[in-house]
C-alpha cells in the first residue's frame, strides 16, 4: 500500500511536469500548426538563465520570474523573426526550422553556459513529508510543482475563458482568415500565443531540472514525455494535454515501480503507451471537436 | 405586433449615415490574379448608400475574388478600391471592419470550434467594451440563434450558421455589409427570410449591401441595382428591374 502511494505520488508529480510541457506543444500547433521541436532547448535556455541568475547570488524567485518572461520573450521573438518568413509556404518548413533551432539552440547554450553537468537547486526540500512513522515519496518540492502547474492551468484557462484577448486568441487559433475579417489582428495573437507556450514550457524546464543536474540537453527526456503526452491527448487539445501528461507519468511510474527492471522499461514503455492509443483512438483521446469542424 | 417588434430590433444595429444614393463604395479598374490565371479584368463598380447591389454571375465569374480583394485578403494587379472617399486599396483586411466594411466570407465563416455567443463576441472585439443591448438586439433579431447562444457553433444548420454570420459582421456596426454567396445551399424559405431582412435593414437604417450571389432571381429580388460579371469582366450594370425585364441578358448570364 504504502509502495502504491508513492509510486502513485511521484507518477502525478512528473504527470505535471509533462502536461506542461505538452500544454506547450499543443499551444503552438492550436494557433500555427506547427510542432515545436524547440520547445525543449528553449525551455533550457530560460533554465540555463535562472540558473546563471542563482549562482550569481539572487533568489530562486527572482530566477523563476526572469525565466518566464525570458521565455515570454523568446517564443515571441523566435515566431515573430524566425517562422513567421517560412510560414505560408510547405508546410514542412517550418517543422524543418524548428527543428534546426532545436539543435541550434543547444550548442548556443553550450557555448555560452558550458556543457558540463551542473546541479540545480530545488527551492523546496527534497525529503519526504511524514505520514506517521513512514516517510512518503511526495516532497515540499513536489507539492511546489504541483501548486505552479496547477496555478498556471488556472491562469492560462481563465486567460482563454474570460478575457478579450483569449477570445481573440482561440479565434485567431481556429481561424485566421475569418479572425482578420472581424478585425482581429492575428499576427500579435499569435506571437503572443507563441510568447505564452514559451512561458509554459519554461516552468516545465525549470520544475523538472529542479533538485537535479543541467546540461544542454537536459530537456531531451522530457520532450519525448511531453511530445508522448500531447499526442496521446490529441494535440489539439489543453485538456487533453493535462490528461495525456498525467496518464503518462502514472503509466511510467507505475511500471519503473512494479515492473521487474521497470526503470529500464520506461522509455519504450512510452512509445507502447503511444501506440496503443493511437490504435484505439487515432487522433488522440481529446480529438472530438477538430474531426466534427465543418 | 410583429412589425413593431421588428422596428425596435432593427433600430441602431448599423451605423448608417452616409445619405443614400452617394457612392459609398466605389471599385475602378481592379484587377486581380490567382498566379497566372486573371480572375478579375478591370472591373469597375460601386454600391450606393442604402441600396442592396448584386453582383451576379456564373461559378468562375470573379465574384468571390471581387469581395476577397475589395476587403484586401487578394492584393490588386491593377485599380483601386475607394470607401467613402477614401483609398482603401492598400488598407490591411484588419482594418476594414474598423472603417466599416464588414465582409462576410463564402462557405458562411462561422468558427466552428467557438459557441454562438462567442462568435458574436469575436466580431465586436475591435470595438473595445460593446454593451449587452447590441448582443440582443442580435438575438431579436435572429431568435433562432438565441435560443442556441451557448452551442458550439458547429452543431448549427446551414440557416442558422447565415443568420449568425450577418448578425455578428452587425455587431460591427458597419456602413456596408459584403455578403458572399448567402444563399448557398439553404432552403428557399430560409433565403427569403434573410434577403427580406437585409431589405428591411437597408430601407430603415440606411445599411448598404454589396451582394454577391449565383442565385440571381433570388438576389434580383431583393436588390436595387445589379451588376453583372462574365469571366472576370463586368458585362452589364442596370437596376435590378430592367435586369429582371431582360430576357436575352438573362439566359445568357443568368442561368434563368
Amino acid at each position: 500500500m504504502q509502495q502504491f502511494v508513492n509510486v502513485t505520488l511521484t507518477g502525478l508529480t512528473q504527470g505535471l511536469i509533462y502536461a506542461a510541457f505538452a500544454l506547450a506543444l499543443v499551444l503552438i500547433w492550436r494557433s500555427t500548426r506547427i510542432v515545436n521541436f524547440a520547445q525543449g532547448s528553449m525551455a533550457a535556455a530560460t533554465t540555463f538563465i535562472a540558473l546563471a541568475l542563482i549562482q550569481a547570488g539572487y533568489s530562486y524567485w527572482l530566477a523563476l520570474v526572469v525565466t518566464l518572461a525570458s521565455g515570454f520573450v523568446l517564443g515571441a521573438i523566435i515566431e515573430r523573426v524566425i517562422i513567421r518568413p517560412v510560414e505560408g509556404g510547405n508546410e514542412l518548413n517550418a517543422v524543418i526550422v524548428a527543428l534546426g533551432l532545436f539543435v541550434a539552440l543547444q550548442a548556443l547554450i553550450a557555448i555560452v553556459f558550458g556543457s558540463s553537468f551542473q546541479s540545480f537547486p530545488a527551492p523546496f526540500g527534497l525529503e519526504g513529508f511524514r505520514i506517521g512513522e513512514n516517510r512518503v515519496a511526495f516532497t515540499p518540492n513536489s507539492l511546489y510543482i504541483f501548486g505552479a502547474v496547477i496555478v498556471t492551468m488556472l491562469l492560462l484557462v481563465a486567460l482563454f475563458r474570460f478575457t478579450r484577448v483569449g477570445l481573440a486568441m482561440r479565434a485567431s487559433a481556429f481561424s485566421q482568415e475569418v479572425s482578420r475579417l472581424l478585425g482581429v489582428k492575428v499576427g500579435g495573437m499569435l506571437t503572443l500565443g507563441w510568447g505564452l507556450a514559451a512561458v509554459v514550457g519554461s516552468l516545465s524546464g525549470l520544475l523538472i531540472a529542479g533538485g537535479g543536474f543541467v546540461y544542454p540537453a537536459y530537456m531531451d527526456s522530457l520532450i519525448v514525455f511531453g511530445f508522448v503526452a500531447a499526442i496521446i491527448g490529441g494535440l489539439d487539445s489543453p485538456i487533453g494535454a493535462i490528461v495525456g501528461g498525467l496518464i503518462l507519468g502514472l503509466a511510467l511510474s507505475y511500471i519503473s515501480g512494479y515492473a521487474p527492471r521497470g526503470s529500464a522499461l520506461v522509455n519504450i514503455s512510452a512509445l507502447v503507451i503511444l501506440m496503443v492509443v493511437l490504435l484505439v483512438r487515432p487522433g488522440g483521446l481529446f480529438s472530438s471537436t477538430t474531426a466534427r469542424r465543418a | 405586433m410583429a412589425d413593431a417588434h421588428g422596428a425596435t430590433a432593427v433600430s441602431a444595429v448599423t451605423g448608417g449615415g452616409t445619405a443614400t444614393g452617394t457612392r459609398l463604395l466605389e471599385v475602378e479598374g481592379l484587377s486581380s490574379s490567382y498566379g497566372p490565371v486573371r480572375a478579375l479584368d478591370g472591373v469597375s463598380l460601386s454600391a450606393e448608400a442604402g441600396k442592396i447591389t448584386a453582383v451576379l454571375g456564373a461559378n468562375g465569374a470573379g465574384k468571390t475574388t471581387l469581395l476577397r480583394t475589395i476587403s484586401g485578403l487578394v492584393r490588386p494587379v491593377a485599380g483601386r478600391v475607394v470607401l467613402d472617399g477614401v483609398d482603401i486599396t492598400k488598407a490591411s483586411v484588419e482594418s476594414m471592419v474598423g472603417r466599416g466594411m464588414a465582409h462576410v466570407p463564402e462557405g458562411r465563416g462561422v468558427i466552428a470550434e467557438l459557441t454562438v455567443d462567442e462568435n458574436l463576441r469575436v466580431g465586436a472585439l475591435f470595438r473595445g467594451k460593446v454593451a449587452k443591448s447590441e448582443y440582443d438586439r442580435i438575438y431579436d433579431l435572429f431568435p433562432r440563434i438565441a435560443e442556441r447562444r451557448n452551442n458550439h457553433a458547429h452543431t448549427l444548420s446551414g440557416g442558422e450558421r447565415q443568420m449568425l454570420v450577418i448578425g455578428r459582421a452587425l455587431l460591427a456596426q458597419p456602413r456596408i455589409l459584403l455578403l458572399d454567396e448567402p444563399s448557398l445551399g439553404l432552403a428557399p424559405r430560409i433565403v427569403a427570410q434573410i434577403f427580406g431582412l437585409l431589405r428591411q435593414l437597408v430601407d430603415s437604417e440606411g445599411l448598404s449591401v454589396l451582394l454577391v450571389e449565383q442565385n440571381a432571381r433570388s438576389a434580383l429580388s431583393v436588390a436595387d441595382v445589379g451588376v453583372v460579371l462574365n469571366l472576370g469582366r463586368v458585362v452589364v450594370t442596370d437596376s435590378a428591374s430592367a435586369l429582371m425585364g431582360d430576357e436575352d441578358l438573362r439566359h445568357a448570364y443568368l442561368g434563368f
